[in-house]
């Protein structure tokens, strides 16, 4: 092993500038990876989420600023929501295998731990919206990411499926200490979790902890006082348990946490 | 009787040496939904087959020569997001051939049989021509097959493919490069209007029978010869023109599966319900 500084960001996004068609895209973005820490940008629709991702993959050529990544690091990436061709014959096992191959267990393992091991022989078409979030994340672990990026993890998922997600998300991070770059276009459910919050409209408008942002004035103005307010009471409505199909077990009393709160186990 | 004829069995190899390499080309272009774009390359055919006689070279080489140049002036195209892909393979596809046929009208002094070029003339096939079919081709199976992985992951998902390290746009050039000399080597065989069929019907037809993309490569690959050698029997029986002889066939045995699937589908469906 050589002796790599922990503290060290994975990937240091220092005043990076992307202009599409005279357009700015981004502009004048910090941003700092460090591993085990999960960081979410959050904004509204076309306001460079993607892009910042695809700068820190290198997909994406800075115009202007630097993006300084951590050599020999590991990306896995599960990009925004997508299909595979219904013409490619492709089994969720093979589609893991390609580029690289893996022993058939390896494959096994990392499906089982992404929650979907009885997926493998199945067609990867097939799926559903929850399920083939978990097969990328089981594809992302194969490759034994030092980050992982999520671009809106969420899509095409029910509500139930997306707190099972996102405690999956949070779970594999804490066994394999990645860092985890998250993009999503809202704030409520990313509310726990995750240690920064990046609130971008082309720049940074606000940046902090979740609760901090939420309160922000900036964020208030960006998405309006009723998703400040949501996300509020989203983040009291997280201390009740769910039932596998979503079903609140625990509580008309938003206020009083519950011993049975599923998101801790 | 014909079949004693050398040319027969030139003709003959030539078309299943042109369908091996076209049956797991053509794969990719169902699965990267490039069949216009095999559309465009063959339509360009008339360009390179202008540019071969002017500078007194073999057709052939002067399509592939124009089909590397549209497949470049493409990519330099797509690095601008105003106007999609479809139209900007449209105006190559219609813009090259025009230019061709302009300058084919120049060159009226040596009379071009286009007839010949639109619909194949496999029986005018020699020995040098055999050897080109399968040399390149030979190459480029070779140059498939060692790209398949990062092709094949690069067909799933292009963005990921590039995050997770596979330099994406040479291999899709790699790609293109090789469906231009498939459209070089066909062209005799099946003529430039049909040549996106051998590449397409084909790997269409054997989708429902593979259950991984190598096998329905290998599949396409065979569901090609198939094709050629009902078409050249065809042909040979009936006198009928052998480029629109192979495709009959081919689309043929895309209908034949279809219905057999079909069937199947029927069955199982009312044998459980």
């Amino acid at each position: 092993m050589t002796a790599t500084n922990e503290d060290e960001p994975l990937v240091r996004v220092r005043g990076v500038r992307v202009s599409f068609a005279g357009t700015r895209v981004l502009d004048d973005v910090d941003l700092d990876l460090t591993p085990g820490r999960t960081i979410t940008i959050i904004g509204p629709n076309g306001a460079g989420k993607t892009t910042l991702a695809r700068v820190i993959l290198g997909l994406q050529r800075a115009h202007r600023g630097k993006v300084h990544r951590r050599k020999g690091m590991t990306v896995g990436y599960v990009p925004q929501r997508f299909t595979v061709d219904r013409t490619l014959p492709m089994t969720v096992a093979r589609f893991l295998g390609v580029p690289k191959s893996y022993p058939r267990h390896t494959i096994g393992a990392a499906l089982s731990e992404a929650g979907v091991g009885y997926t493998r022989d199945k067609p990867v078409q097939n799926l559903s919206g929850g399920e083939f979030q978990r097969v990328m994340l089981a594809r992302a672990l194969l490759r034994r990411p030092d980050l992982l990026v999520l671009d809106e993890p969420l899509q095409g998922v029910d509500l139930g499926g997306q707190l099972d997600l996102f405690a999956l998300i949070r779970r594999l991070r804490a066994q394999h200490g990645f860092a985890v770059l998250m993009i999503s276009h809202d704030l409520h459910l990313v509310m726990r979790g995750t240690d920064e919050v990046v609130c971008l409209n082309h720049h940074v408008c606000c940046r902090g902890q979740p609760e901090s942002v939420s309160q922000h004035p900036e964020y208030r103005h960006l998405f309006g006082e009723a998703a400040a307010r949501a996300a509020a009471v989203y983040a009291h409505a997280h201390d009740h348990a769910h039932t596998p199909g979503g079903a609140v077990v625990a509580g008309d009393d938003h206020a009083a946490p519950t011993a049975s709160d599923s998101e801790a186990a | 009787m014909i079949w004693d004829a050398a040319f027969v069995w030139r003709a003959i190899m030539a078309g299943v040496g042109v369908a091996l390499v076209a049956g797991p080309l053509g794969c990719f272009v169902v699965w990267r939904r490039m069949a216009y774009f095999g559309t465009a390359l063959a339509h360009n055919a008339f360009l390179g087959i202008a540019l071969g006689i002017v500078a007194g070279i073999d057709p052939m080489f002067g399509v592939a020569a124009a089909a590397v140049v549209v497949a470049l002036l493409l990519v330099l195209l797509q690095r601008q997001n105003l106007l999609a892909s479809d139209t900007l393979i449209g105006i190559l596809a219609h813009g090259g051939m025009a230019v061709g046929l302009v300058v084919l009208s120049f060159l009226t002094g040596m009379r071009v049989d286009l007839l010949t070029y639109l619909f194949g003339d496999v029986l005018a096939v020699s020995w040098t021509d055999l050897l080109w079919i399968y040399g390149a081709g030979a190459a480029t199976l070779a140059a498939l097959a060692a790209l398949w992985r990062w092709l094949l992951m690069v067909s799933v998902h292009p963005e990921l493919a590039a995050a997770e390290g596979i330099p994406a746009l040479l291999v899709r050039l790699a790609f293109m490069l090789m469906l231009a000399v498939l459209v070089a080597i066909a062209m005799k065989i099946v003529g430039i209007l049909l040549i996106t069929s051998l590449l397409i019907i084909p790997a269409a037809a054997v989708r429902r029978l593979a259950d991984t993309p190598e096998t329905m490569a290998v599949y396409a690959a065979g569901a090609g010869v198939l094709s050629v050698l009902g078409g050249m029997a065809g042909s040979m029986v009936w006198d009928i023109p052998s480029g629109p002889a192979i495709v009959v066939v081919a689309a043929g045995l895309f209908a034949g599966v279809q219905l057999a699937g079909g069937a199947h589908d029927w069955l199982t469906r009312h044998r459980t319900g």
